[in-house]
């Protein structure tokens, strides 16, 4: 952390001091490209600045990399966590009501980072408590901190974010990381191609979205025709746990694989995302392709969040 | 007004001696607007719908006897008809009328109508922000979804 901060990074670094984080939207582009900025700062901070500091983590909902990027953000910056990984041994499970669940966790430590199966918890809990608050993804709402980490890894990998055209394939309809991503793409003007079953396609009030945001898309069920074209592509888990009938879910869980032969036609620098797990939707032999980019994206994860962490703590080194 | 009109209005929408008119709600909306503004105790209540209107091609229109809305009410009001008017009356004559307007937010009111959002399941109030005005679509502050007046349900 040599170089200065520029103006435009201290005064985004001023605003989320004490702020929360629940939904893209909360950003302009501007502080999108800026909070970037400022991620790549933190490749390089060891140091335990958040020394002393303790972060709630309050998973009601399963997951791994979110929660253990999160705890590995907040132990590598020497502050340590608390919390629960199954709504199971919360108190939530005897009935309590989740602003009182945040109210007592908050008292015992600095900031909190929620993952809810029910869409808005992330804002009922920031509504709830004093101290910071982050959305580690609400039902099939938001996933900030999973956009953020995207877009760190298309700007790390491709220099840059603009003007590159970026393909969504598989479910549109509850994947989350999805929607969140692929709204703060429209916000920063960049194309979209949309690539789905019927049955998964993008629902119609993040269509209303995207035209309100401006955004340029479109939409096929036909992966092999767009992928020439694309700068990004962004493979998502079709999630059978989204599904209520078991039957729908067969229907449609294997119908794009991405592998060696669906990639061999593309520009040579495309990159293919993830939000990670994957299941049947990248065959592992694209592991090895300098095109593949997603366990970087896993990794980019912790220092998007140790950023995050640092910055609503109003700790900057 | 011309006095076959003016003819023509009172057939529909009888005159209050005391109470409250709430004019130029969106067409379809005065049952959803006596809802939330209950029906009077002391009173009668007369609804217009889908009345023909100068301004606004169709409007609805809700008469309340003997009963003064609050101005929490009126702002709420708003929902069910950005450009609805509200008229006190007293003795037949007009004593007050107040132009509603859209706050930027809601608090409470409206029910959030994603079954899978946090306000549906837990002990969370609701609130909303007006993303558009005439015709009227909030987003839950929460969930994010949005909605149109028409998909208003009261909680």
């Amino acid at each position: 952390m040599t170089e200065t901060w520029t103006d435009a990074e201290r005064e985004l670094a001023n605003r989320m001091r004490g702020a929360d984080i629940i939904s893209v939207r909360q950003f302009t582009a501007p502080d999108l490209g800026t909070l970037l900025q400022i991620v790549e700062r933190f490749e390089t901070v060891t140091s335990p600045v958040l020394q002393g500091k303790v972060l709630g983590a309050l998973f009601f909902e399963p997951s791994t990399r979110t929660r253990l990027s999160f705890e590995s953000a907040m132990v590598r910056l020497g502050g340590g966590c608390i919390g629960f990984a199954d709504a199971g041994i919360s108190s939530a499970a005897k009935g309590e009501s989740l602003p009182d669940t945040i109210r007592i966790v908050e008292s015992y430590c600095d900031i909190i980072v929620i993952r809810h199966p029910r869409e808005g918890a992330g804002r009922a809990a920031a509504d709830a408590a004093e101290k910071p608050v982050i959305n580690g993804g609400d039902g099939s709402n938001q996933h900030p901190t999973q956009t953020l980490l995207d877009l760190y890894t298309i700007r790390r990998r491709m220099g840059t974010v603009a003007g590159l055209r970026v393909g969504f394939v598989g479910d549109l309809k509850y994947g989350r990381a999805a929607h969140s991503l692929i709204e703060a793409l429209a916000m920063l003007g960049n194309e979209l191609v949309l690539v789905s079953p019927e049955s998964l396609r993008l629902p119609p009030r993040q269509r209303e979205d995207l035209d309100a945001l401006g955004g340029v898309w479109s939409e096929t069920p036909d992966l092999a025709s767009v992928v020439p074209g694309l700068d990004v592509l962004y493979v998502t888990r079709i999630q059978r746990e989204r599904f209520g009938d078991p039957l729908d879910y067969e229907r449609v869980k294997d119908v794009y694989q991405v592998d060696e032969a669906t990639i061999a036609p593309s520009r040579d620098g495309l990159i293919v995302m993830h939000p990670l797990p994957r299941v049947l939707e990248i065959h592992p032999s694209v592991d090895a392709s300098p095109k593949a980019a997603y366990f970087e994206q896993a990794a980019n994860g912790v220092t998007v969040r140790k950023t995050l962490l640092s910055l609503l703590l109003g700790v900057t080194p | 007004m011309t006095a076959d009109r003016r003819a023509t209005r009172q057939q529909r929408v009888a005159s209050l001696r005391h109470g409250t008119v709430v004019d130029h709600l969106s067409p379809g909306m005065a049952l959803k607007a006596l809802e939330m503004l209950g029906v009077p105790s002391e009173g009668a209540a007369l609804l217009g719908i889908h009345l023909t209107s100068e301004k606004m091609g169709r409007k609805d229109i809700l008469k309340l006897e003997n009963v003064e809305i609050s101005a929490e009410q009126i702002e709420k009001l708003a929902l069910f008809g950005p450009n609805a008017s509200v008229v006190f009356i007293r003795d037949y004559e007009v004593v007050r009328k107040v132009q509603v307007e859209l706050p930027d937010r809601i608090h409470g009111v409206l029910r959030c109508r994603n079954p899978s959002c946090i306000t549906n399941h837990d002990r969370v109030p609701t609130y909303f922000d007006v993303t558009q005005r005439a015709p009227t679509m909030v987003r839950c502050a929460h969930c994010e979804r949005r909605m149109g007046e028409h998909e208003f349900e009261l909680l």
